[in-house]
């Protein structure tokens, strides 16, 4: 099968490429451009460890095409960290509150959860629940997750961070 | 998984598009969000030839007022209904639905011309379609036509669209103002399809009647379905508890679900009667006579 040029930006740099048409977006980032952060999970849509972010919807590229994102503006959790190399507000919040055992729901996890806060700056508990349920973590449980991400909120806000009580 | 090889093509053209899907018969199948198409071909139970890629097309986009009903271009997201103002306002029961259908990043892909043209039974939006009454805009290379949501669909994945055929929008007429309405779904989890839901759409008089009672029904058939005797039996009711448990009988009595891993069929069908009874009480509180 022919081969089709795309052209997207990708962490702030343009990219163009010649891909199949059937290549899907997750394989073309990990594959072309060994951006492996996004992870490989489930492949069927459920899992969410394929969360990328994409003119500014979170959006699971297991279940996209690469040719459906000419033109896009793409952010993975390789593009996260501040220009300066500091870390971002939510990756902080996810080393200090344990946020993650594994691993591997990361960068899923964080890339959606910048999705969740650009709309939403002060979610509460049963909003964040809500908003990260298409990504699945097998082993913390959540709760450090939600509180990594009330971390980074307060944070983002300039306000201190207060942990709920138990 | 690695789907088989195909062809692209994005149309910027209700005209293009439909002058592609001719060009290329059979091999060809348009693309939404593909959160239902991309799957199936990923474990190749679906081998098109050609993608016609439906999201260059401005023209199926958007949601607008035209005279007492509202279009919504086909293309448009589940999570653009959720943060529409207007659907807020006139037709609340399409953001409680959209709320319920997958999880975030499905609702930021996923368009409403898709989760009703699929003609899937797990689908919530066909329910509610019925239920409100909608009309779907087809259109073809030979024109346009319209076809009622509650003559659209003919068993699981079979529909009134042709081969050719793309849904274009979708034109509701809007429930009169201090209508209640309710959509009950009952899943598993995030992101699972209904083990049964129910969605009503119901008004009152002052006197706490019901005046008008509609009732889809999702994945308990091969189709969704449209619970006509079941709401007429409430209209005149003040919804007391007899004539409800009369009117959820007659919805269950229409269901044929499948035995599957949500279920034996029994169990599904009193559960569209408990989604049911949930709906309905939940839009007798919202009703305002």
């Amino acid at each position: 099968m022919a081969k089709t040029q795309i052209s997207m930006t990708v962490n702030g740099a343009a990219v163009d490429a010649l891909v199949e048409p059937r290549t899907l977006l997750i394989h073309f980032l990990r594959e072309q451009l060994n951006l492996t952060g996004p992870h490989i999970g489930c492949d069927t849509s459920h899992c969410g460890a394929c969360t990328i972010d994409l003119d500014g919807r979170s959006v699971k590229s297991c279940t996209m095409f690469a040719v459906q994102a000419i033109g896009a503006d793409i952010r993975t959790i390789e593009g996260m960290a501040n220009a300066d190399g500091t870390l971002h507000a939510l990756q902080e919040g996810f080393r200090e509150m344990h946020g993650l055992q594994c691993g591997f729901c990361t960068p899923g996890m964080i890339v959606r959860a910048y999705r969740l806060l650009q709309e939403n700056a002060s979610p509460s508990e049963e909003e964040i629940r809500f908003g990260i349920s298409g990504n699945l973590c097998r082993c913390t449980g959540y709760q450090n997750i939600v509180k990594a991400i009330q971390y980074a909120a307060a944070k983002l806000n300039g306000v201190p961070f207060q942990e709920a009580a138990e | 998984m690695i789907p088989g090889p195909f062809a692209y093509h994005r149309p910027t053209s209700v005209k293009d598009a439909l002058a592609l899907l001719a060009d290329l018969g059979d091999e060809a199948r348009p693309l939404a969000g593909g959160h239902s198409l991309i799957p199936m071909m990923k474990l190749r139970l679906a081998t098109p030839g050609h993608l016609v890629d439906l999201a260059g097309v401005a023209d199926l986009k958007g949601i607008r007022a035209e005279g007492g009903d509202i279009v919504i271009g086909a293309m448009t997201t589940q999570h653009e209904l959720v943060g529409s103002d207007l659907l807020a306002r006139k037709i609340p029961i399409l953001r409680e639905t959209s709320l319920l259908i997958a999880d975030p990043q499905v609702r930021y892909v996923g368009t409403l011309g898709g989760n009703v043209a699929n003609g899937d039974p797990g689908n919530d939006m066909p329910a509610v379609m019925l239920c409100l009454g909608a009309t779907y805009h087809v259109s073809g290379k030979g024109g346009d036509r319209r076809v009622a949501a509650r003559e659209f669909y003919q068993g699981a994945y079979f529909t009134a669209l042709e081969p050719g055929e793309i849904l274009s929008a979708i034109r509701i007429p809007v429930p009169v103002a201090g209508h209640g309405h309710a959509y009950q779904k009952l899943k598993r989890k995030i992101g699972d399809y209904a083990t049964a839901a129910a969605a009503v759409v119901l008004t009152l008089k002052g006197g706490g009647e019901v005046a008008s009672c509609s009732i889809g029904l999702t994945n308990v058939a091969e189709t969704p379905l449209w619970a006509e005797d079941a709401a007429n039996i409430l209209v005149g009711s003040r919804l007391d508890a007899a004539t409800v448990k009369q009117a959820v009988a007659a919805a269950e009595a229409i269901t044929s679900p499948a035995s599957d891993q949500r279920g034996p069929a029994q169990y599904r069908t009193k559960m569209a009667g408990v989604m049911l009874a949930r709906a309905l009480a939940r839009a007798k509180e919202r009703a305002r006579p």
